[in-house]
């Protein structure tokens, strides 16, 4: 418990992927910044924990084992309990495909791999305090 | 003479028929009769017819002369007087009785030839009146003394008479007092043609004038004319005429169509033959001539006995037109010898009869067509069948090698497709698989860097920032492979729309400005000023630009960087500068930095960084834009990259 817990309670967000070495940089980096972090390998687990503790926000990647990020974000948006929940989806796949399909599966916001953890942190920042809705282009660190 | 008019004065007779007459001859001058008429006395002559001496009243008889005229020596007669009543009153009795005689004779006389001349007149007019052709006699101006009929009915009129014929009397009359006058001048007699009219048809007749003068003796000169009408003849000589020259062309045509036919005949190659039904040759043409008539050469022998062969050849042919029979065509070949060359002449003949009007076959018309030529056009239309066979399978064969080489090709060019296909998915998959461990590596880095883990000590932290650069130089290098790939792969969409120059250039310099503060250049911008917007791709005309002004500051250690925007109106473009004071490009090498994994300087790439990648992209991506690049550099002079892109974009 930090220092922030004392005002509110801490905004949960649910870190997506299937790569150890990111899902933890991004844990360790968000708790860092003030988060209550929860993490999944891959959709069938994300969809789990999303429904077990409703998240405030969720960082999906995108290619996942067992059930993938499209289908993960596609079973949460359709569901009454979780659609409310805004989820970001972040893909090493730079191609134009890739964030068309995130949208269509109804990610709400799209950030492209390498993303270094301060811009997800001023991303998921601007999401839970502003707008629903998503900037136009995929943000990374170009 | 008066010998033919001496008479016998037996009483007064005035009868000539009852007068004595009594020949004498009046060469001799001894009879008494003769010498009395002679003289001018009277004379006694006796019974027996002998002068009686000088007493002239003692004799027989007196003759006493009888002057039956004025003159003494015309017309005398005797008066025979009976001496026994003669009287010297008898000779005065017979001088008054002489004059009356003589008196009464004239004018019996005048009488007389005055009936005989009116016989004549009549009979004269009878004669011209006959004549079928006017005929007239006038003086020399015209005017009439004496008519025919005819002439009557062409010159003259009575009263009563109809207008017409009135005036074309009056009309005719006028034109032979002007064929006269001509006449006239031309003097003598001659022919001439006169025109007239007919007063009873009013129909043109066309006179032949035969004029002649004479000289009357109490009428003085005279003109006899006779005209004869030839209007018949006239027309009958014109149609002769006309006939003769119908028959000249007729003539002329007949020859010329003759001509033209001979020429036609020897003109055709083949050789034609016009034969009697006995087989007689009647015509032929040149050629022909070469095949039936002997050449005149030396070989005389052989060549008649080729000329014989053929004629056998081809009677015998002929003659097989009668022998099948009705048909009017017979069709065959015949195999000639060429009488100059001796060679063997094959020939199709076809015969034709020439039938007269009554059917009857009066001539043979054979025509013969050299068949050597055929025969061998035959022989090489087979051998360039043959050879189009050969060629055929050939080309078949080749075909067949072209299908198989075009299949191999087709998929060749699928299995390059698949490649690049392949190679496109496999950077794309790469790019992804460099990237999930380069984020860890620059998330963890960052969080290192940020005291996440406690603060690191300086050369720790100098490191570490060490590491952060390498791992976003690595990051550049993935996107720009990326970045190329995709374009390769027709994966990069073009996105057209109205580019404002002028703002453009303004986010660019934003991007740019802590480049430019760490290099501390002046960095300069020349924009024209109202320039349209071009209508292209934003994202991809800003990426170039961005490059190539990356690119500028990055290779300028001194001075100034410049942006220059104009519009080319002639070629309807814009184009963008970059201008810099840089270390600049050696010519040689302008092209070479535009290819792949390239810069100017291999040193350079440790020197100032990049993958050599950044315009080879801009390259490809200008090319996309329907534009271009153009470099205007040497070594020490700066460089000069210019983009240059259709205002209107893709047409």
């Amino acid at each position: 418990m930090t220092a922030a817990g004392a005002s509110r309670r801490k905004s949960i967000v649910l870190v997506v992927d299937d790569f150890a070495d990111n899902r933890e940089m991004y844990s360790e980096y968000l708790a860092f910044s003030g988060y209550e972090v929860i993490e999944a390998k891959n959709g069938i687990e994300a969809v789990e924990a999303a429904h077990e503790r409703l998240p405030d926000i969720i960082i999906m990647d995108l290619s996942l084992p067992v059930m993938d990020g499209w289908e993960a974000t596609r079973q949460l948006k359709a569901d009454e309990r979780t659609r409310r929940i805004p989820i970001v989806a972040l893909t090493g796949h730079a191609l134009a495909g890739h964030s068309k399909g995130a949208k269509e599966a109804g990610c709400d916001s799209f950030l492209a791999k390498p993303c270094l953890p301060d811009q997800l942190v001023a991303e998921i920042r601007r999401m839970l305090e502003g707008g629903k809705s998503a900037p136009g282009k995929a943000k990374g660190a170009r | 003479m008066r010998a033919r008019d001496g008479r016998l004065a037996g009483g007064a007779h005035r009868r000539p028929q009852s007068r004595l007459r009594a020949d004498l001859a009046m060469e001799n001058p001894e009879h008494p009769l003769v010498f009395a008429l002679a003289g001018r006395e009277a004379v006694m002559i006796g019974k027996e017819g002998r002068r009686n001496g000088a007493d002239p009243w003692r004799g027989d008889f007196v003759a006493i002369p009888l002057p039956l005229s004025e003159k003494r020596e015309a017309r005398q007669g005797l008066l025979l007087v009976s001496p026994a009543r003669c009287e010297p009153e008898a000779k005065w009795a017979a001088e008054l009785l002489g004059q009356k005689i003589a008196r009464l004779r004239a004018t019996a006389a005048i009488l007389e030839s005055e009936h005989r001349l009116q016989r004549e007149r009549e009979l004269l007019l009878n004669i011209i009146n006959a004549s079928p052709d006017p005929i007239l006699l006038t003086e020399p101006e015209g005017r009439m003394i004496i008519s025919n009929a005819r002439a009557d009915a062409l010159f003259s009129t009575k009263e009563g008479e109809s207008e017409g014929r009135h005036r074309a009397v009056a009309l005719n009359n006028m034109l032979f007092s002007a064929a006269l006058s001509q006449q006239a001048i031309e003097s003598g007699a001659t022919r001439r043609e006169l025109l007239l009219v007919s007063p009873s048809e009013g129909s043109d007749l066309l006179f032949e004038l035969l004029s002649s003068v004479v000289q009357h003796p109490r009428e003085g000169t005279c003109v006899v004319s006779i005209l004869r009408n030839v209007t018949d003849l006239r027309a009958a000589t014109e149609q002769i005429e006309e006939n003769y020259r119908r028959l000249k062309v007729a003539e002329a045509d007949v020859r010329a169509e003759r001509d033209r036919l001979d020429l036609i005949i020897d003109s055709v190659a083949d050789p034609i033959l016009v034969t009697d039904p006995s087989g007689k040759i009647l015509l032929m043409n040149s050629p022909a001539e070469r095949l039936f008539t002997a050449p005149e050469s030396d070989e005389t022998a052989e060549a008649e006995r080729a000329v014989r062969s053929n004629d056998a050849h081809f009677s015998s042919f002929v003659s097989n037109l009668f022998l099948t029979g009705k048909g009017l065509r017979w069709r065959g070949e015949i195999s000639l010898i060429d009488p100059s060359t001796l060679q063997a002449l094959p020939v199709e003949a076809v015969a034709g009869k020439v039938l007269s009007e009554h059917g009857e076959v009066t001539a043979v018309v054979t025509i013969l067509h050299d068949r050597t030529e055929a025969l061998e056009k035959a022989r090489l239309y087979e051998q360039v069948k043959a050879a189009s066979e050969q060629l055929e399978e050939k080309v078949r064969e080749a075909t067949g090698e072209l299908v198989r080489r075009n299949e191999l090709l087709q998929r060749q060019h699928f299995e390059l497709e698949q490649a690049s296909q392949l190679k496109s998915q496999f950077l794309a998959n790469m790019s992804h698989e460099f990237r999930t461990p380069l984020n860890a590596i620059l998330g963890y880095t960052s969080m290192l860097l940020q005291g996440v883990s406690g603060d690191m000590s300086p050369p720790q932290k100098n490191k570490m920032l060490r590491v952060d650069s390498n791992a976003r130089h690595l990051l550049s290098i993935i996107n720009d492979i990326l970045d190329i790939s995709r374009i390769e792969a027709g994966k990069m969409p073009l996105h057209l729309e109205e580019v404002e120059m002028a703002a453009l250039v303004g986010e660019l310099l934003a991007e740019v400005e802590p480049l430019i503060q760490k290099a501390r250049l002046q960095v300069l911008t020349d924009l024209q000023p109202g320039l349209q917007p071009a209508w292209s791709d934003r994202q991809k005309v800003k990426q170039i630009v961005l490059n190539l002004l990356t690119n500028a500051i990055k290779f300028t250690p001194l001075g100034h960087v410049k942006v220059i925007v104009r519009g080319d109106e002639e070629r309807r473009e814009v184009r963008i500068a970059v201008e810099d004071t840089g270390i600049g490009i050696a010519p040689q090498d302008h092209d070479r930095v535009f290819e792949d994994f390239r810069q100017a300087d291999n040193s350079v790439t440790r020197e100032y960084g990049g993958a050599g990648l950044g315009l080879a992209i801009c390259r490809r991506l200008a090319k996309m834009l329907d534009g271009r690049i153009e470099l205007v550099s040497n070594v020490g002079a700066g460089s000069t990259f210019t983009l240059m892109i259709p205002r209107r974009g893709k047409r």
